[in-house]
Parts: C-alpha cells; structure tokens; sequence
C-alpha cells in the first residue's frame, strides 16, 4: 500500500511538468490552431530565467578582508554580492537563498514578452498553413532558442538550488498513518506539485469566471461568430499565446532544483508533453491536464524494480505504448471532442 | 532509355555525370590557396553527401509524393545500421550481405511501424512515428543492449566469427578483397583530386537508388502517391483502398533510410544508437524541405547542402575569421569577427536552425523552387511577349 501511495507520489512532481506543458501546448491549439514544436523551448527559457536571476543576485566584487590572511599572512581577497552590500548581509543573502521563488516575478513578463514576440513576429503568417508547415517552422525555431541560449549558458547543466528551508525531504507517510521511514518525498516535489495545481486552476478559474475567458472560450469554439460580434479575437488570442508562453515558462523555472537545466531540455520535454497532449485528446484542456499526472504516474510505476524485472525496459517506453494504444484505439484522446483533428 | 523518356534521359545523365565528377567539382579552390577550407572534396564528405542524398529521396518519396510527415525515418536508418554491423560480425566483411541485410531488416521493421502508423494521418501520424522512434531509441539502450552494445556502439573486432571470411582476409569492409578506404590521388594544376572507393561505390548505389524513385515518380503508382498528398478523401469515395498505396510508400522509404544506414555502415563499421534519436529524423526532415519536397533532385540538393556547409562551418573559427576580416579596421573588425563567430564553429546549428526557418517561411518549395524562380526571371526578360492562351506553357518538370 504504502509502496503505490510512494509510486503515486513520486509521479506527482514529473506530471505536473508535463500537465503544465501539455496546457499551455493546448491553449495555443486550441485557440490559434498552431501546433507549437516550439513549446518545449519556451519550458527552457523559462528555466534559464531562474538561472539568470540566481547569476544577477550572486554578482560580486573582490574586497580585501584585512581580518582573514592566507598562510602567508596577506590578507585575503573576498567576494562580496553587491546585494548583500546594498540590502545588509542577512536580506542579501535571504535573495540568493531564494533564487528559484523570486525567478517566477521575473519570469512572467519575460516569457509573456516573449511569447508576444513570437506569436506576432512569427506564428502569425502560419495560420492558414498547413499543419506540416507550422510544425516545420517551429521546430526551426526551437533549434534557434535552444542555440542561443547554448551560446550563452554553456553546454553543461547548470545547478540552481531550491531555498534552504525546502532542501530535504518529508517523512510524508507518518502524515497518513504509514511506518515512518516508508514514504520519504522532497519538500520541492511537493512545492512543485502545489505550485502546478495553483497555476492549473488559476488558468481554469480565469477562463472561466471573467469577461476575458468567456470571450476566449467563445472563440475557441467558434472564431468567426466572435469576430463578427465585433470583438477584436485575434488580440485576445495573442495574449492567451503569451499567457502560454508563460506557463510554460513558470513550469520551467520550478522545476530548475529538480532537474538542472541545459540547452537541450526543452526538446526532451517537447516530444513527451506533445505524447500527453495528443493522450488527453487534442484541443481538450481538462485532458491535457489529466493525461499529464496520469502519464507521470504511470510512468513512476513502471520504473518500480518489481514491474522492470517482468517487463525489462518498460519504464523506457511506457509513455510512447500507452501513447500509441491510445491514438489507435481511440484517436481523439482520453477527453478529446469528436471531431477536433479526428482524421 | 531504361523506360525513360528522352527529357528524362538526359536529365538521368546529367545527375550521372555530376556525381562521377563530384571529386573535381567540390574541389574547386587549388591546394594552399585562402579558399582552400571551402574544398569540400575530400571521400568521407563526399560518401556522407551520397548517403544522406539516399536517405533524403527515400523520405522524400514518403513525405513528398503523399505528405504523410514521418518524425521517425532515423529509426530505419538505425536498424539498417545495426544490420550491417551484425553481417560483418556473423558473415563476412565483404559489403553485400551486409547492404542486403540491411534492407531487409529495415524494410520489414517499417512495414511494422507503418502498419501501425498509418491508420491515422496528419499531425497523429507525425506523433505516432516520433513515438515508435523514440521507443526504438530507448529500447536500443537500454533493454537491447546484447544486440546493440548500448552506449559503446555496434562494432566490429577481430574475435567475430566471420564465417564466410577465410583465414587472411581484409579487415576492413571491401567490395570482393578491394578496400573501401583504398583511393587515387591526382594531383593536376595545384590541385589535389582524390578518388575513392568508397565514395564511387556510395555513389553508384546513390545512382541506382536515384534511378528507381525516378522511375517511381513517372509511375502510375507514383500517380495515385500524389493523389493520396492532394485529396485523400476524394480518392476513398472514388472506391480506391489508398491504404496498401501509402503502406507501399512507407515501406520503400523505410528501405531506402536503411540502405542508407547501411552504407554509412559500410563506411565506417560502428552503429550507435545515437543515430535513431528523433533530432536524427528531425535532420532528414530540414534536408528534404530545405531541397525542395515533392521534387526529384530537390533532397539530394538539400543533403548536399546541409552536409557540405555543417563541414565547411565548424570548421570556420575565429582565428580564421580574424585572417578574412583583416583589412577592416580593429574596432569594426572585432565586432564582425564576433557576429560571424557566432554563426560558425559550434554556431553552426543555430545557421542551420536560421536557414530552415527561413526557407519554410519564404521559400516552401526549397531551393528547387528558388532556382526555378530565378530562371523565370532570366526568360521573362528574354521573352516578355509570350502568350499565355495560344501558347501554354509546358508543365514544369519535376526535377527543375
């Protein structure tokens, strides 16, 4: 019992990354018509916002500390943040503990921008192109981000810390009556976790309780009709992009103490969140999200060593099988509508 | 000629002349000359060239007759890979066993995954054959290990059994005891030509290979393909089944990534799994575009492209740059030896990345269609009163 609950948790943290992915990849679908194989570079810009800011705060000067000497008896050359001068040593040094929380300030006009830049400069001219040519173009594009940001950050992972308070893990099990010691989790999992419910049902709630959602539903359903209603959809359809964009980039910028982030982890993530969101059914909202804590729990099943050794390699490949089943099986998705890209 | 038509002769000759000449025509600049980096003539570019224009027809003839958008083509590439290395091992090091193998292997391995893929079409079939690729690629790491040597690669070592090679025989791959790797050097006007093996059995195979998808696309087969790209739904109502059609196409494609992957086999005997990852079938997908879909010579243009400047750009650094831009003055110098070093040597993806972003949005048909574009502005300007209703214009050949 204890060990499915452990499993349940430990897919939990990976399938809000998906969820988070999958939902703003079906926001853009859903509202703009694009398929965005380029959505797995905004997760990794939204990454390397968190390693930005946790540079910009560790910026330091040399100063010679004449109460510390070296073996020589020179005094010693120290590296002084120019936060911690400019805040007092305790509030400076709070900034750089919490790096990662502070990045999600910083992130969002970033990535709205950015996805504002994008939708404007580039996604625009291939709405009535064919779906080959949107994916082309996007995969283009991600090449693109992804080398950029290659140049600037390294080939290498780049560690970024959670805040001290949340390093270490939870004896989560005793909570819910199990032997201490039997369910251990990390505390980020679990701030990642409630921080991806938090944003999922913030994006829900804003779709569905304002004067703005209700417009961008109504679109989503049917453009034409909305347009003709003398309501400027294509502005608002641009602004649900960037709100995409930034999903996707706090999904980022969480997930930084889980996984150090390089280059190329927007592709790795790209093909997986593309797999949950066909899963949950293309153009489905509730399905994307769905399919991604299933899809991150399943898979934390299937790397359980009881499951590996009857099937070997399965945790490699259970996602793409369950994938496939799906598509062949019932082609629009777990939550799909009838009809949306049923070919 | 061969059931071709005289157009389509000559154009077959063409294609055959320029590959046989290829050592003199990437070879242009003479030895020690500044322009000597961009010679990209030398047998390992030359053979890639080949291959990869192999691969790049085999996709084309899927993605460009039918439309279907493959993500996974590298996957076949893989498997042809691994066949030919378990043929050297197992049978001998001699280069057919090993080629046949391999498209046999591929053939039936994507006669699997197109059974499988093509029962849904569009964006899905795209999403499906990236996941059959990605669970071949992980598959071949991890579980398959004693078939493909995970991490390490597929190679060959003297201990194989090799049970058609008697005591003696060549230890490397050879075409009946010749040597791939075995060439003929010319030097003639300081220029340096090599001649390889390799490279012409690469090419005679490219050739042949070329020859059947011309054959293909002149074919009534061919027809319905590019039927199956411009209406599916009609050709169903018609009472045709366009299944067994683009399961055929699918299939030969497949065969052709794995001959590929054969011969890059052959050419240096080491398979890795690293090949099947979805970026691979990503690259095959840029050549085709980048090329010109849908057309005949447009992939391996593409192929020769990508694979010719990914060699001459990486090697480009900055002390080069710094040599070329000499004579600007310092400031103005650095800088542009900066912006320009960001596009070479290890920025030679994000050329790459730039090219094709602006080939899909300006230039949808490749460099096929910028070439025909430019052609009609030459004609128009020598013949600017044709008339369109009494003389119609010809259609244009497919190749052009």
């Amino acid at each position: 019992m204890d060990v499915i609950f452990l499993q349940v948790l430990n897919g939990l943290d990976k399938g809000s990354a998906y969820a988070l992915i999958a939902l703003g990849l079906t926001l853009i679908f859903g509202t703009l018509g694009v398929v965005n194989f380029a959505h797995g570079a905004l997760f990794m810009i939204g990454a390397f916002c968190a390693v930005t800011l946790q540079k910009l705060f560790g910026l330091s000067y040399q100063v010679i500390d004449e109460s510390k000497k070296d073996f020589l008896g020179n005094p010693l050359k120290v590296d002084v943040a120019y936060l911690e001068t400019w805040l007092g040593p305790e509030l400076g040094a709070a900034f750089v503990n919490w790096s990662v929380p502070l990045a999600i300030i910083f992130a969002i006009p970033v990535m709205v921008l950015v996805g504002f830049v994008m939708e404007r400069g580039l996604i625009k001219h291939f709405y009535k192109r064919p779906h080959a040519d949107q994916i082309l173009v996007t995969f283009g594009l991600a090449i693109v981000l992804q080398e950029i940001v290659k140049y600037f950050y390294g080939a290498n992972p780049i560690q970024t810390g959670a805040p001290n308070m949340f390093r270490g893990a939870l004896d989560f099990g005793v909570l819910v009556g199990f032997e201490p010691n039997a369910v251990i989790y990390p505390y980020w999992r679990l701030v990642y976790f409630l921080f991806s419910a938090v944003v999922i049902s913030g994006i829900f709630a804003f779709l569905r309780f304002t004067t703005f959602g209700m417009v961008v539903r109504a679109g989503m359903a049917d453009r034409e009709t909305v347009g003709l209603l003398g309501i400027n959809i294509d502005k608002r359809f641009t602004i649900m992009f960037g709100i995409a964009a930034a999903v996707a980039g706090l999904a980022g910028v969480m997930y930084t103490p889980i996984l150090a982030p390089n280059y190329h982890m927007g592709m790795d993530f790209l093909v997986l969140s593309f797999v949950v969101v066909v899963v949950g059914g293309m153009g489905s909202l509730p399905g994307a999200v769905m399919a991604g804590f299933l899809l991150g729990i399943l898979q934390s099943f299937a790397s359980m060593n009881e499951v590996k050794s009857i099937l070997p390699g399965i945790d490699q490949i259970i996602i793409y099988l369950v994938a496939i089943i799906i598509l062949l099986v019932r082609p629009r998705g777990l939550m799909g509508k009838r009809g949306v890209m049923e070919e | 000629m061969l059931g071709l038509n005289k157009r389509d002769t000559r154009f077959m000759i063409i294609v055959i002349l320029l590959t046989a000449f290829t050592p003199f025509l990437m070879q242009p600049f003479s030895e020690g000359s500044a322009w000597a980096q961009f010679n990209g003539g030398y047998p390992d570019l030359m053979a890639k060239v080949a291959i990869f224009g192999i691969f790049a027809v085999g996709f084309n003839i899927l993605f460009g007759l039918t439309g279907y958008l493959s993500f996974g083509h590298a996957a076949f590439l893989g498997v042809g890979s691994y066949s030919a290395v378990w043929m050297f091992k197992l049978l001998s090091l001699n280069v057919f066993p090993a080629l046949i193998m391999a498209v046999i292997v591929s053939a039936l391995f994507s006669l699997l995954i197109g059974y499988v893929s093509l029962r849904r079409s569009g964006i899905y079939f795209s999403i499906l054959t990236l996941a059959m690729a990605e669970m071949s690629y992980r598959l071949a790491y991890s579980v398959l290990t004693p078939l493909t040597n995970g991490e390490t690669g597929l190679q060959v070592r003297p201990s194989d059994p090799r049970i058609l090679d008697g005591e003696g025989a060549a230890q490397y791959p050879n075409l009946f005891g010749l040597e791939l790797s075995s060439s003929y050097k010319l030097e003639m006007l300081n220029h340096v030509f090599t001649f390889n093996v390799g490279y012409y059995f690469c090419a005679v195979i490219a050739i042949i290979a070329f020859y059947v998808a011309l054959r293909i696309f002149r074919s009534p087969f061919g027809l319905v393909l590019r039927a199956v790209k411009s209406n599916q739904t009609r050709l169903n109502y018609t009472g045709l089944n366009t299944r067994p059609y683009t399961l055929s196409a699918f299939v030969i494609s497949g065969m052709y990534a794995g001959l590929a992957g054969g011969l890059l086999a052959v050419m240096d005997p080491l398979a890795g799994a690293e090949r099947m990852v979805w970026t691979a079938s990503g690259e095959v997908v840029i050549m085709t575009i980048l090329g010109g879909a849908g057309t005949l010579l447009g992939p391996v243009l593409g192929a020769g492209a990508i694979k010719y400047l990914e060699n001459i750009f990486s090697k480009i650094n900055e002390s080069i740059l710094h040599e070329w831009f000499a004579f600007l003055p310092d400031g103005l110098e650095t800088s542009v030896v900066w912006v320009l070093s960001r596009f070479t040597g290890e920025g030679w993806a994000l050329t790459l990345g730039l090219m094709f972003m602006l080939v899909v949005i300006f230039l949808p048909g490749g460099l096929v269609e910028g070439g025909q574009r430019i052609a009609r502005l030459f004609r128009r300007k020598k013949t600017p009163d044709t008339d369109g209703e009494h003389h119609p214009k010809s259609t244009p050949h497919i190749a052009e």
